[in-house]
């Protein structure tokens, strides 16, 4: 494992990805990528009496359906990275509470997935840890509780306003076994471009992911065109088409390979707006459609370069603009 | 290009090719549904006045308000109020509807919480804006009587 750039990771021994879990919610199910989804949600309740308890009971399938969808068990997992939107990230360490094992808690808001198949990947690359979870999931309940309005309030949303995502992922990571490798990963900077505007995420975000994808491009002295798919975690409609500006001023050209989680997740615009996001969006599209896909052989090398606002509503208020962050992994099939 | 001028180009940049509401099309819905509510209190009022011929003009009005308050809660416990609201914009926020809402809303919201945490502090959360400000003003106007 060496850096080439003090933000690029090239990972020599391939840490693999052996299982993986998707959960998506009642709307998540019905959407484009309904078929690859391991589980369908009907009552985003989970029976549970508040939709926090919901999220980390969410949390707590997703991660044991990827422990057994690796044929292991819990005894095998060395360690568990993983993060959620709310805040001291409760859901996640709450989930952590139920399993006993060695918790390192991340938060890169809607970035968080990437940031922990990243870190997975350092850990696992260099056999500090053998094997390790990765898991991230959001609720729309949750996450309309924490940073906007109450559900039952009869609000317009603007037209720039995104869909947090219900539901996640989880991804077990290896030194040895069959699945799917991590060749390289980008750490992304905290980018601000000065959007204040809490209700246009993809533009605060897309500057970050335009520095992530060009210093990865460097750093593995790779191109566009060497990949099956770049998918950005949840900028969305408008922040992918700023993102797609922003690069071709810098002389890089994303062509059909390009897509957004946020525009793969649902079909009903009229309902979500400029598409899905949250930390669960990347987290449910990557754990099903994509490693699917890289499974099956249809992708042979993909980059994941998850999304984050880093805002709280503290700094909004106070006037604050809305840095981002942008987190990219490379993953190629193999067997 | 220092950090500030390259801000203040992305912002231009990005403000261009944000969507736009649909003026007109917003404006429409906001008429035709705050219109049927008026029409909806409009109705219970001559109901009343029918029904209690005794009662005066302000009775009328305040028995009227209750009404819509009192649907306004139902509806906003069933669900349904969020749609309207969704659908209608400021025609449905400008009536008392808009009122019994953000207080019902936050309410039922934050009830995990607790009576006295949850329901009692977080109820005017939306709703505690205008009334500061409608206890504000009432001062400014009385202290105008009152020079005038």
């Amino acid at each position: 494992m060496f850096s080439t750039n003090k933000q690029t990771v090239i990972f020599n021994n391939k840490p693999r990805i052996i299982g993986n879990f998707s959960i998506g919610g009642p709307l998540e199910s019905k959407g484009p990528i309904k078929d690859y989804l391991h589980y369908k949600l009907e009552d985003d309740t989970l029976n549970e009496s508040s939709f926090e308890k919901a999220e980390r009971k969410l949390l707590e399938h997703i991660i044991f359906g990827a422990i057994d969808n690796a044929n292991l068990q819990l005894d095998d997992i060395d360690a568990l990275l993983g993060g959620d939107l709310l805040n001291q990230i409760i859901s996640s360490s709450f989930a952590a509470r139920k399993f006993g094992i060695t918790f390192i808690g991340l938060y890169s808001a809607c970035a968080t997935m990437a940031e922990s198949l990243a870190l997975g990947a350092c850990l696992v690359d260099r056999q500090v840890f053998k094997k390790v979870c990765c898991a991230t999931a959001s609720h729309f309940s949750s996450a309309e509780r924490q940073y906007r309005f109450p559900l039952e309030l009869g609000n317009q949303r603007p037209p720039t306003s995104q869909w947090t995502v219900t539901g996640g992922g989880a991804s077990i990571l290896s030194h040895e076994g069959k699945g799917p490798m991590i060749t390289s990963a980008t750490f992304g900077k905290v980018v601000d471009f000065g959007i204040k505007d809490v209700n246009n995420m993809g533009a605060c975000m897309a500057p970050a992911a335009m520095d992530t994808i060009t210093t990865h491009l460097q750093g593995t002295n790779s191109k566009v065109e060497d990949y099956d798919l770049i998918a950005t975690g949840d900028l969305g409609k408008l922040g992918s088409e700023i993102l797609v500006d922003l690069l071709e001023r810098k002389g890089i050209k994303l062509g059909q390979n390009y897509s957004d989680c946020g525009n793969l997740i649902y079909n009903k615009r009229e309902k979500v707006f400029m598409g899905g996001s949250g930390s669960g969006c990347s987290a449910t599209v990557f754990n099903s459609y994509i490693l699917h896909k890289l499974r099956n052989g249809d992708f042979k090398k993909v980059l994941l370069v998850a999304t984050g606002a880093l805002l709280s509503t503290t700094t909004t208020q106070q006037g604050d603009s809305i840095p981002g962050i942008a987190h990219a992994v490379c993953i190629e099939g193999g067997e | 290009m220092d950090s500030e001028k390259r801000n203040q180009n992305y912002n231009t940049y990005v403000e261009a090719k944000v969507p736009k509401t649909k003026f007109w099309q917003a404006l429409l819905k906001a008429f035709v549904v705050g219109g049927l509510i008026c029409c909806v209190g409009q109705l219970f009022y001559d109901l009343y006045a029918y029904w209690f011929p005794t009662l005066s003009e302000a009775q009328l009005g305040s028995a009227m308000l209750s009404t819509i308050i009192a649907i306004t809660a139902i509806l906003t416990g069933l669900g349904i109020f969020d749609w309207i609201g969704a659908f209608a914009g400021a025609g449905s926020v400008i009536p008392i509807t808009g009122f019994a809402n953000s207080i019902v809303s936050p309410s039922m919201e934050f009830k995990k919480e607790g009576i006295i945490f949850g329901i009692c502090v977080k109820m005017f959360s939306i709703a505690g804006p205008v009334i500061v400000c409608g206890v504000v003003g009432s001062v400014l106007a009385g202290l105008i009587y009152l020079i005038i």
